[in-house]
């Protein structure tokens, strides 16, 4: 049994320890809105946040984040920073078929968490890991921005 | 938790009676087209067919059924606006619901008797049956009204979902006259709006899938639960045209959660009650693979081959004047020779499909893009009716034709999973990445070979083309429409309609029949290689006559207007000859494509600057777009700003290679999509127009990758042939 604290709720999970927490989250807990897009932490889709740090949940076995406070999509407006990005993203129009955005928002929560007043430069290496198919990156630059002026 | 009601999006409605549309809508004379290419001119046969795209609830809601699938290019959302501006809906409360499988009701009016999504064809094709559909709903609501309140229909006014008569000082929302409304005729004459009067249409109307998009709660095939359902995770065979000799599946049936492993004609699946469980299994196997009859060609090999054929003639594909004898008596000849690989979609969810078979039919979940032909398709498999293929359209995450698959090749994977358990649970098949990027389907690889005839005075006299590639629609139900005396037309489009006014031109075309490669379209289809060998050619040319690039094009389009504006149009917003210098050791340079593809107009001015080493950044890129009357301005420009990050990931890095028929990528490291910080600033111009709207998915993509092309030459004087570009070719 793995011990895992999911947006504030305690889970106990009958999973092998070696079990990605994507999976964990998505086919015990049923909590899909984060997304499988790589399996290698190279597309970003299953960014989730542990302890607030942004983390590819698709390479992180459910053993290493037991216990720790682990935040999806479903949760993210539960703050200020997180409702300020959904908000931004829904008012930019950002996503187009959405698959990625999940992953998008939750790396863009933890940059803003840490610089309030991201430059272009600082949007684009927070973002890099973060892959759009549909190429929806000068919107989601323009909403992090705009998370940043509603957050000011 | 009871997923498939939320799947189904029937919630609406329970418990409270409404108005459900289904009426005949006079015919419209479709033009027959498939994916490829919108209205090529065949006049298919007239319909008379019931088609249900409205429901009102008695609670107000409008509920728009979108034949189309939702793959992000905003369908969903202009599909509703377009209706719901005939309706004269307040929009905060239109939703948008997947229609179901019913080619009766819900085809591609451009396709015929099929339903499907692709093309760009999903606003131009619904364009005047949306409009009709909402104003005959409007209609009946105003006749409810005039009943109920005994007035003259004419005095009664409809506006943001309430329907008023002043003089009266009546008013009603909707859902207070759905039940009346639901009891009259359906009117068979329809006043449509005047366009000045259109109050969403062109307007800004907010996307519909955004809110669910940006909580967890949109729904993909990858998201699908059922009770009993089991998840397979397939071994496929290591080259194209292998098969399975023999598989010891007992390691994979330790691993814990695996409950059975079966063969099926695409491999070897590993069904489990979770993802991970079926992928470790499916890892676990062990599989021998008969490849006495897999193709075991490389890509150079391939390109060798097409370079060889290309030394002769094809079938002709365009003929006008006399090619040959201008090139006979040219004082001068440019030519230049293209490479381009395969390309795969890598949509961001890979291949899934779920499927139930149940007694009397069975049951789809899917990111649905070709109905019709997989409803065929899996009823041809299971010994069913294919009106008993009863399918769910989900969301899409991403497609760029790769769902549109002609050979319903990863939905009739699953159903051969069920068909091995003899259906005794749903099956959820699974892709992982390498599996999708390995899986064919590509846009295929061609070559092109060029040549400009120059007469003595300098003029551009002839141009002969040569295209080798394989064909996308061959063996398939489109086949009988695009494949025109030996031609595809989706292999040549944009090449054998180039809009120049060059007197004397040859478009020739071989295709290989000895590749079993998969091919497919992928967005923009023919377009995503002859625009670029055009486009960059003919600046080829130009350098060689001496002339401006955008002069030299203005000059030759006096025939073409609508390409002609946006051309103009973006040069002029790029300000085309005020290019700002780079800092010391670094080349700058500006370029520009124009290209016609499923009916709208790009043209886009890159500006670049490339570094020592070679390597390029793309700074800039100015567009200008006609695509007709833009029912949603914002989602033009989002589906151009797409357009151009989807072809500069092709132009930048975008290569499938095959080794001894092997595919030598599986995922994102060796198949890297453009990231943000690579993605130029984009100014997106939209030129007013009256004209029916015409496509956005795709027409962004063709001039991107030659505008960035013609800005590296401008900037370095070297002319890349060969896509993905290669920095080392340079280097200063």
């Amino acid at each position: 049994m793995i011990k895992l604290d999911v947006n504030g709720k305690q889970h106990q999970l009958d999973v092998a320890p070696d079990t990605p927490l994507l999976w964990a989250l998505r086919d015990t807990l049923h909590l899909t809105g984060t997304k499988y897009g790589c399996g290698q932490a190279l597309c970003g889709a299953c960014t989730v946040q542990v302890d607030g740090a942004p983390t590819r949940s698709c390479v992180t076995p459910v053993s290493a984040v037991a216990g720790r406070k682990i935040t999806t999509i479903e949760a993210v407006n539960t703050d200020r920073v997180g409702k300020a990005v959904q908000d931004a993203w829904r008012k930019l129009d950002v996503v187009q078929c959405g698959y990625c955005q999940s992953g998008q928002i939750m790396s863009a929560v933890s940059l803003l968490r840490q610089n309030r007043t991201p430059s272009n430069d600082d949007i684009d290496n927070a973002m890099s890991g973060n892959l759009c198919r549909c190429a929806t990156y000068v919107r989601i630059r323009a909403a992090i921005h705009e998370a940043a002026k509603t957050l000011a | 938790m009871n997923t498939i009601e939320n799947l189904s999006r029937r919630r609406f409605l329970q418990g409270s009676a409404g108005l459900t549309l289904g009426f005949c809508l006079p015919a419209l004379a479709a033009p027959v087209a498939g994916p490829g290419k919108a209205g090529v001119g065949v006049v298919g046969p007239i319909h008379f067919e019931p088609n249900a795209f409205l429901r009102i609830g008695t609670d107000n809601t409008v509920t728009v059924l979108s034949k189309h699938l939702e793959m992000g290019q905003g369908t969903y959302t202009g599909l509703a606006t377009i209706l719901a501006d005939e309706l004269d809906a307040d929009w905060n409360t239109v939703r948008v619901e997947g229609a179901p499988a019913d080619a009766k009701r819900y085809n591609n009016l451009f396709w015929g008797p099929a339903q499907g999504t692709g093309g760009s064809t999903a606003m131009a094709n619904s364009w005047e049956q949306m409009r009709r559909a909402g104003a005959a709903g409007r209609a009946m609501l105003v006749s409810a009204a005039a009943i109920k309140w005994n007035v003259p229909a004419a005095e009664i006014t409809v506006r943001d979902g309430v329907v008023s008569h002043a003089q009266s000082k009546r008013r009603a929302r909707f859902g207070e006259l759905a039940v009346d409304a639901a009891t009259l005729p359906v009117p068979t004459e329809l006043k449509l709006k005047d366009p000045k009067d259109f109050r969403l249409i062109g307007k800004q109307a907010k996307r519909k899938d955004s809110a669910d998009k940006t909580n967890g709660q949109a729904r993909f095939t990858q998201d699908v639960q059922l009770p009993g359902m089991l998840v397979a995770v397939v071994a496929h065979p290591p080259r194209f045209g292998a098969t399975v000799k023999s598989f010891d599946a007992r390691r994979a049936k330790a691993v814990k959660g695996v409950v059975d492993v079966v063969q099926i004609p695409q491999g070897v699946a590993v069904l489990a009650s979770d993802t991970w469980s079926a992928k470790k299994g499916r890892d676990a196997l062990s599989v021998s693979w008969d490849e006495s009859q897999a193709f075991t060609l490389g890509s150079e090999e391939i390109f060798a081959r097409y370079r060889e054929l290309a030394k002769t003639p094809g079938l002709v594909a365009h003929q006008s004047g006399d090619a040959d004898q201008a090139f006979g008596k040219a004082a001068r000849v440019v030519r230049a020779s293209y490479d381009f690989p395969y390309l795969a979609h890598a949509a961001m969810e890979p291949m899934n499909c779920v499927i139930r078979l149940g007694s009397d039919g069975c049951e789809v979940w899917n990111g649905e893009q070709m109905q019709t032909g997989d409803q065929y398709a899996l009823a041809g498999l299971f010994g069913l009716k294919p009106e008993q293929v009863t399918i769910h359209m989900l969301y899409a995450g991403g497609s760029f034709g790769r769902r549109a698959s002609s050979h319903s090749d990863y939905v009739l994977e699953a159903a051969q999973i069920v068909k091995a358990i003899n259906g005794r649970a749903p099956v959820k098949l699974v892709w992982m990445r390498e599996d999708d990027m390995r899986a064919g389907y590509y846009r295929p690889l061609f070559h092109h070979a060029l040549e400009a005839a120059l007469d003595d005075k300098g003029r551009l006299t002839g141009w002969r083309h040569r295209l080798v590639g394989q064909s996308i629609v061959a063996g398939t139900a489109f086949e009988k429409n695009l494949v025109k005396d030996g031609i595809d037309q989706v292999s040549v489009e944009g090449a054998a309609n180039l809009p120049y006014a060059i007197p004397n031109m040859k478009v020739d075309l071989h295709t290989p029949k000895d590749i079993p490669v998969p091919v497919l379209w992928w967005r923009s289809v023919g377009s995503s290689h002859t625009a670029y060998s055009t486009e960059t050619f003919l600046d080829q040319v130009a350098g060689a006559m001496g002339k401006d690039p955008v002069a030299l094009r203005l000059a030759l389009l006096s025939g073409h207007p609508r390409h002609a504006g946006v051309l103009k149009l973006a040069a002029e917003k790029a300000g085309w000859g005020t290019l700002k210098a780079g800092k010391p050791g670094e080349r700058r340079g500006r370029g520009v494509a124009v290209h016609e593809s499923f009916n709208s107009y790009v043209a886009q001015v890159a500006e670049v600057t490339v570094a020592k080493d070679g390597s390029i950044k793309v700074d800039r890129i100015v567009c200008a777009v006609d695509c007709g009357i833009a029912i949603n301005p914002d989602n033009v420009r989002a589906q151009v700003q797409g357009a151009i990050g989807f072809a500069l990931s092709a132009a930048l890095h975008g290569e499938i290679t095959l080794k001894e028929g092997r595919v030598e990528q599986g995922n994102f490291d060796g198949y890297p999509p453009l990231r943000i910080h690579e993605m130029p600033v984009v100014e997106v111009h939209i030129v007013p127009s009256a004209a029916a709207p015409s496509g956005i998915g795709e027409p962004g993509v063709p001039p991107a990758a030659p505008a960035v092309a013609n800005a590296i030459a401008a900037a370095t004087g070297k002319h890349l042939t060969r896509m993905p570009f290669n920095p080392a070719e340079l280097a200063a």
